[in-house]
């Protein structure tokens, strides 16, 4: 099965090509982070001429950046957190047990996630909205109103790749533990999340990254103290000014974790889909 | 919770039959195949309320932020919702279907201007989903073998997914600012192809600008999920293909994609309800408010609902979509399940 010349060198073209295609965007994000602001105002120039890391310092007081950064971070820990704890029980009890609504539960819960958020926005506002009023139970424009719904957002594909994960480990295992009289929660904890640490690894930061990245629901259901960056990042533009060096500088700032954390662990998504998916 | 739970139905479900067989395998069919035949399995001895109780959680998530708000959704679609009575939505008079009437009937405004955003994102999500199956199919193909630098490529292309939406979407607001951004910067200044500077996100343009910061966020989880896929195709095949001396072109042909094609009639589906709901990536990169041109759906009933702060009609547009997206979700299952009887 040795490659052709032709096959090498087209593999080649083609795999440049869609580098670079991928490559510019992050190449201006990063590169116009450096300018100064009179820089990135006028023409676009290919090579940062006088390079700068003021964009880094006056982006925390153009916008509120530091505020909108802890209630995305804190959401988004929080929302992750608890998503990956519900979906842990929820794809054991679907992985290891027989039961009534199995099929329906799973079916349910996957295609709650193909339907347009836009039709549970409208009704999920003016329930909150409503609840606020009538009960006090402040969920609209609070961070806890956002965490809520957040979480549900990431379950479904979390509980369907755990139960990949889960329907990988030999049940031999579980049954080896329930001799020495371990409970189903414990052998859940002992046996089998250790085995899956990997799946629980990779959910986790998918769930932070479903929540981090989210912009529908934070339009709406956040007000200026409860905003997060996915709306905030745009008070950069103004009516007069797009200060774009400092929006390119914050882009920065809050992607290269997520992505890092992504590509850390891009192979136990990998896995995770080859385990869940491809049945 | 957990202590008040007998532990009596800790085996129940459990076969030893089960436990050799491969992963796939076990999710589908009950693994009682060995004492019972296939089918809903049959009553239990003891049968345990563990699993739902391990559900429970996920399941009063779901009620509560998808199932409920749709089904009143469905509900405020039959209601008079308007500015007037969304402080009180009891007092709202019921209307029937007075709200699909309006937003569906093409003679009203409101109905033009649904089906214009309905046929400009019918084309988006046609155009979107294709091109981003084969830059995602190609780039995977061409990674399958190792060589220097597969794994830098593999994290590059990567890299969009994993980006925030809302970073990279204003990353390419910039690129197409027309008198500061790179691409009028190469098309102009650099490469003389165009005289004018032309505007990308007002008109025409708008709509290719939109379809390219699609595919470029698309398309890297199209890569992801085939590499996944062609994880699973064992090296035989290839070898076999190869020794009965099959090039590249009738390899691909047949041996990787039929394998595939299990992944494949997942991913375009997914892909189809992903780029067809898209709000993020024009809400974005327009600042807000889309051109006429780029007008997508679910950014078009956000608007208009948020706008005139009439959610019975904003909801009526969004159950019309479900239902649209359902039908075709059904056919797509019902025509893909029968090819495949078929073969």
């Amino acid at each position: 099965m040795r490659e052709t010349a032709a096959e090498r060198w087209s593999r080649r073209i083609v795999l440049t090509l869609l580098a670079g295609f991928v490559l510019v965007p992050l190449y201006v994000m990063v590169s116009s982070a450096i300018k100064p602001l009179q820089d990135v105002q006028g023409a676009f120039t290919w090579w940062p001429r006088r390079p700068t890391l003021q964009a880094f310092v006056d982006m925390w007081s153009t916008v509120p950046l530091g505020r909108y950064l802890l209630n995305s971070l804190l959401v988004a820990s929080v929302a992750a957190i608890f998503s990956v704890s519900v979906a842990i029980f929820a794809a054991y009890a679907v992985s290891r047990y027989r039961f009534r609504g199995r099929q329906i539960f799973s079916v349910t819960v996957l295609s709650t996630q193909m339907f347009p958020g836009i039709l549970f926005l409208l009704p999920l506002f003016l329930i909150y909205v409503n609840l606020g009023n009538a009960t006090g139970i402040e969920l609209y424009a609070s961070r806890t109103g956002l965490i809520i719904t957040y979480l549900t957002f990431s379950l479904p594909f979390s509980i369907w790749m755990l139960v990949g994960y889960f329907d990988s480990i030999p049940r031999g295992l579980d049954e080896a533990a329930q001799v020495d009289g371990a409970g189903p929660l414990r052998t859940l904890f002992q046996v089998v999340l250790p085995a899956a640490v990997p799946g629980v690894v990779a959910v986790t930061v998918y769930a932070f990254m479903t929540a981090w990245g989210e912009v529908l629901f934070a339009s709406v259901l956040t007000n200026e103290g409860s905003r997060t960056l996915a709306v905030g990042l745009q008070g950069y533009s103004t009516q007069f000014n797009v200060y774009w060096n400092q929006v390119m500088a914050a882009s920065l700032v809050v992607s290269v974790p997520v992505v890092a954390g992504f590509l850390a662990l891009q192979r136990y998504f990998v896995a995770g889909l080859t385990a869940g998916a491809v049945k | 919770m957990a202590t008040t739970t007998p532990p009596a139905g800790t085996a129940s479900g459990q076969s030893p039959a089960a436990a050799g067989k491969p992963a796939g395998q076990l999710a589908r069919q009950p693994p009682a195949a060995a004492d019972k035949p296939a089918g809903r399995p049959a009553r239990r001895p003891r049968r345990s309320l563990l699993p739902y109780l391990l559900l429970a959680p996920a399941i009063v998530l779901e009620l509560a932020i998808h199932v409920i708000p749709m089904l009143v959704g469905a509900w405020m679609s039959l209601l008079e919702l308007t500015q007037f009575h969304i402080r009180d939505w009891s007092s709202a008079p019921f209307v029937g279907l007075d709200n699909y009437r309006v937003v569906l009937d093409v003679n009203s405004a409101a109905g033009a201007e649904l089906l214009r955003s309905f046929r400009v994102t019918v084309v988006y999500t046609v155009l979107s989903v294709g091109l981003s199956w084969v830059l995602g199919t190609t780039a995977a193909v061409l990674l399958q073998r190792p060589f220097r630098g597969r794994a830098v490529l593999r994290a590059l292309f990567l890299t969009p997914y994993a980006l925030p939406v809302y970073t990279a979407v204003i990353t390419w607001t910039f690129l197409f600012q027309r008198d500061t951004g790179l691409v009028n910067h190469v098309l102009v200044d650099q490469l003389d192809l165009v005289d004018d500077r032309p505007f990308w996100l007002i008109g025409d343009n708008s709509f290719v600008a939109l379809l390219i910061v699609s595919i470029w966020r698309t398309w890297p989880f199209a890569f992801l999920c085939v590499m996944a896929g062609l994880q699973n195709i064992p090296d035989e095949l290839y070898e076999a293909a190869a020794m009965d001396g099959a090039g590249f072109w009738r390899r691909l042909r047949s041996v990787t994609l039929p394998m595939l094609r299990p992944v494949n009639l997942v991913l375009v589906l997914v892909l189809f309800l992903w780029t067809f709901n898209d709000f993020n990536t024009p809400y974005v990169l327009f600042g807000g408010s889309a051109p006429a041109e780029a007008d997508l759906i679910s950014l078009h009933i956000y608007r208009s609902s948020f706008q005139t702060w009439d959610f019975g009609s904003g909801s009526a547009m969004s159950v019309a979509l479900l239902l649209f997206l359902l039908l075709v979700t059904a056919g797509y299952l019902l025509l893909t399940n029968r090819r495949r009887n078929d073969a």
